[in-house]
């Protein structure tokens, strides 16, 4: 059984598929947000680059624009595990 | 001509048409209200908030009025800030006081329309009368994205016309279309409900599919760039060298700008002086308004250099990217990277430094941010700095290459900024806060800044200051003159004339408090006009040691005789003073606008108070033990 990839495990410079956005709470609004922005099933997603310290927050690119988002905002992007994995 | 066609217009004509720009942020909407209405604008807040709403005039080529409402940039109708708000209450007719807007002209990025077109459709749904506004296309045409622009205007079932925001002609065209009357209500969308977010996305692949055509991934100018600018080592180091350049530029470059506005203030000061006779209304004009506002006006070089860089950093893309840099260290202490920009801006001057503030959209990391910007060095503190470091800190080299005097000044900055992180931390661990404060911060791409865009935000920034700063400093100077003029000294009394007024009453009354701090009275009695700018301090001693208060150069004067009447402790103890110096009253005043909370304003002052209490009473204490008193 394949376990959820989040969006902070992916290397940088791997690009991956969106599955979904999960909510953490009810009417989550960042989660909300972020499938607003265009972080919605299907899309491919790519860690850029990661902040200087802790790796933390990530440079995300999904459709040709760049996003910054801290770690904890970033677990709410759920992977296609087959798209995420190392070959 | 006017004249000549206006009896014969129908008076419902004469209204001007009502239009607003309505896109993304980073969509390149304010440099096309910039190019579209030029100086014709006006700059306020929409009513009972501070968002900054910004209204401007333009002629259509008939000859008819064009009102265009620039709204704040958003992602969405569903709002995540008070600006969002704004635009969704606006658009949909509800904002008090706001009348709904007759058409929209709906701004799209065409290197970025995945992200833009949903909101264009959200847009749609509407129902009223608009225009999508293609900008961008030249950007578009060189990264090889090629757009159907009828199909797309034939799919969303709404015109669309391209622009350059940034080009003399770029906007002719959609002047044309919006007189031409082409907006329009959307076909067969008219009162639809609001469709969900799987649906609008489904739409947008659809259209994009049917009319845009993306050349294949490349590696490109962003991903060289960011390769250098976010990196950990080289990131620092660039960001490092541009904020040397900064402050180099503010201090090298301002110097004779300066001393010309001095010169001049001087000047007016002693034309006027030998214009009027003597009397209490030439003490009031010379004394009070004119070394007064001179100097306030004196700044305005300072800050203008700060904010040209601080505006064309921001219109290059390149501060955010400082934003994410930075972004953990700040979270950590309370903040957010986004604290970045209105920390920065403070440097010149707290108060536009407050009011940026408000690009936070998270109202925890916003107050907090507001609530330490005036700890950031701002150039009123110069004048005192640079005054007591040269009549107490020997001309010296440090280790061959550094200057001790330089060294000093650097390690007030380090001190303000250290400061801020740990007030940050504190107030953090105070409230004991365990939600999540969001950054997601869109790194929009690099441009060139726009020298137009760059001179409006300038003028703006400027006016703001003025207007501000000016307002409430012209108000005190005047009290303060008063203050220190009246009672005048009775005959044949010695010593200086402030001595014997209202504030030097006050001097000698809060002189028993300042006293552990090493304080003298007359440092006391100079505290109280700096309330209105820091910088008065220095005209004020100058005043209590009796120098002429339209001398050129006063500080000058004033350094040999403070070295010989105060201790170096006593020095030490006022610059530490100035590193916290709660009694800016311009600062209080706009932390009581931009908060809307006199609880807010009586944190913020209580606590710098304390801060810088505490602090000069450590620093005083411990000098004299080591033998400096």
């Amino acid at each position: 059984m394949d376990l959820p990839v989040i969006l902070p495990d992916l290397p940088p410079g791997r690009s991956a598929t969106v599955a979904a956005v999960h909510d953490l709470q009810a009417n989550d609004a960042i989660a909300r947000r972020l499938r607003e922005l265009g972080f919605v099933a299907g899309e491919a997603v790519r860690v850029v680059t990661r902040g200087p310290f802790g790796g933390d927050p990530l440079l995300v690119q999904i459709a040709g624009t760049r996003f910054a988002l801290r770690r904890a905002e970033a677990a709410r992007v759920l992977l296609a595990p087959e798209t995420a994995v190392a070959p | 001509m006017e004249a000549v066609a206006a009896p014969a217009r129908p008076a419902s004509g004469a209204r001007p048409l009502r239009a607003a720009l309505v896109g993304n942020p980073n969509c390149g909407k304010t440099a096309l209200f910039n190019r579209i209405t030029g100086s014709r604008q006006k700059v306020a807040n929409y009513a009972g908030v501070t968002v900054e709403r910004k209204e401007g005039r333009a002629r259509l080529p008939s000859g008819r009025e064009l009102a265009l409402l620039d709204l704040p940039g958003a992602y969405s109708l569903q709002a995540a800030s008070l600006d969002e708000a704004v635009t969704r209450d606006l658009l949909r007719g509800f904002y008090p006081g706001e009348p709904a807007p007759d058409l929209l002209l709906c701004v799209v990025d065409a290197t970025n329309l995945r992200l833009h077109l949903r909101f264009v459709l959200e847009l749609r749904a509407l129902g009223k009368p608009m225009l999508v506004v293609l900008n961008l296309v030249d950007a578009a045409k060189r990264r090889g994205i090629a757009i159907d622009i009828e199909r797309l205007a034939a799919e969303l079932g709404v015109p669309v016309v391209p622009t350059v925001a940034v080009r003399r002609h770029g906007a002719d065209a959609l002047l044309a279309a919006i007189d031409a009357g082409e907006a329009r209500v959307p076909s067969g969308t008219a009162a639809q409900t609001m469709p969900d977010a799987d649906a609008l996305h489904a739409e947008v692949h659809r259209l994009l599919d049917a009319a845009v055509r993306m050349p294949p991934a490349a590696l490109t100018v962003e991903d060289r760039l960011d390769r250098v600018a976010l990196h950990p080592v080289l990131g620092f180091l660039l960001l490092g060298a541009v904020m040397f350049l900064m402050f180099q530029a503010v201090y090298a470059w301002a110097e004779p700008l300066m001393g010309g506005i001095e010169s001049a203030t001087a000047w007016l000061g002693t034309t006027v002086a030998a214009w009027m006779p003597a009397g209490p209304l030439k003490s009031l004009v010379v004394d009070g308004l004119i070394a007064g506002l001179g100097g306030v006006v004196v700044f305005l070089p300072q800050i203008l250099i700060l904010f040209f860089f601080i505006l064309a950093l921001e219109e290059s893309g390149y501060l955010p990217r400082a934003a994410f840099l930075l972004d953990r260290v700040m979270a950590g202490v309370g903040l957010s990277g986004r604290s970045f920009i209105p920390l920065l801006s403070s440097f010149a001057c707290a108060v536009p430094g407050i009011m940026a503030t408000r690009s936070i959209q998270d109202p925890r990391d916003r107050l907090a941010t507001i609530l330490v910007a005036p700890l950031m060095t701002c150039s009123a503190r110069l004048p005192v700095y640079a005054l007591l470091i040269a009549a107490f800190i020997p001309q010296r080299d440090v280790l061959g290459v550094f200057n001790l005097q330089g060294l000093v000044l650097f390690a007030l900055y380090a001190a303000g900024i250290l400061s801020a992180l740990a007030v940050s931390w504190v107030m953090k661990r105070w409230r004991r806060d365990t939600r999540e404060h969001a950054l997601l911060l869109e790194l929009p791409a690099y441009r060139w800044p726009n020298p137009r865009d760059v001179a409006i935000g300038l003028y703006e920034r400027a006016m703001i200051f003025l207007k501000r700063v000016g307002g409430i400093l012209l108000a005190l100077t005047v009290l303060l003159w008063f203050l220190a003029s009246y009672p005048t000294p009775p005959d044949g009394a010695t010593g200086a004339a402030i001595d014997h007024s209202f504030a030097g009453m006050i001097g000698h009354a809060i002189a028993p408090l300042f006293a552990p701090l090493g304080f003298t009275w007359q440092i006391c009695i100079a505290l109280i006009p700096a309330m209105a700018a820091r910088e008065v301090a220095v005209s004020a001693l100058a005043t209590v040691y009796a120098i002429s208060a339209v001398s050129d150069d006063q500080a000058g004067a004033l350094a040999p005789l403070i070295a010989n009447d105060w201790s170096l402790a006593t020095a030490i103890a006022l610059l530490v003073w100035f590193i916290y110096a709660p009694q800016c009253v311009s600062t209080l005043a706009t932390i009581k606008r931009e908060t809307n909370s006199w609880r807010q304003t009586g944190i913020a002052t209580a606590y710098l108070f304390a801060l810088a209490y505490g602090a000069t009473l450590i620093a005083y204490q411990l000098a004299v033990a080591m033998g400096a008193g």
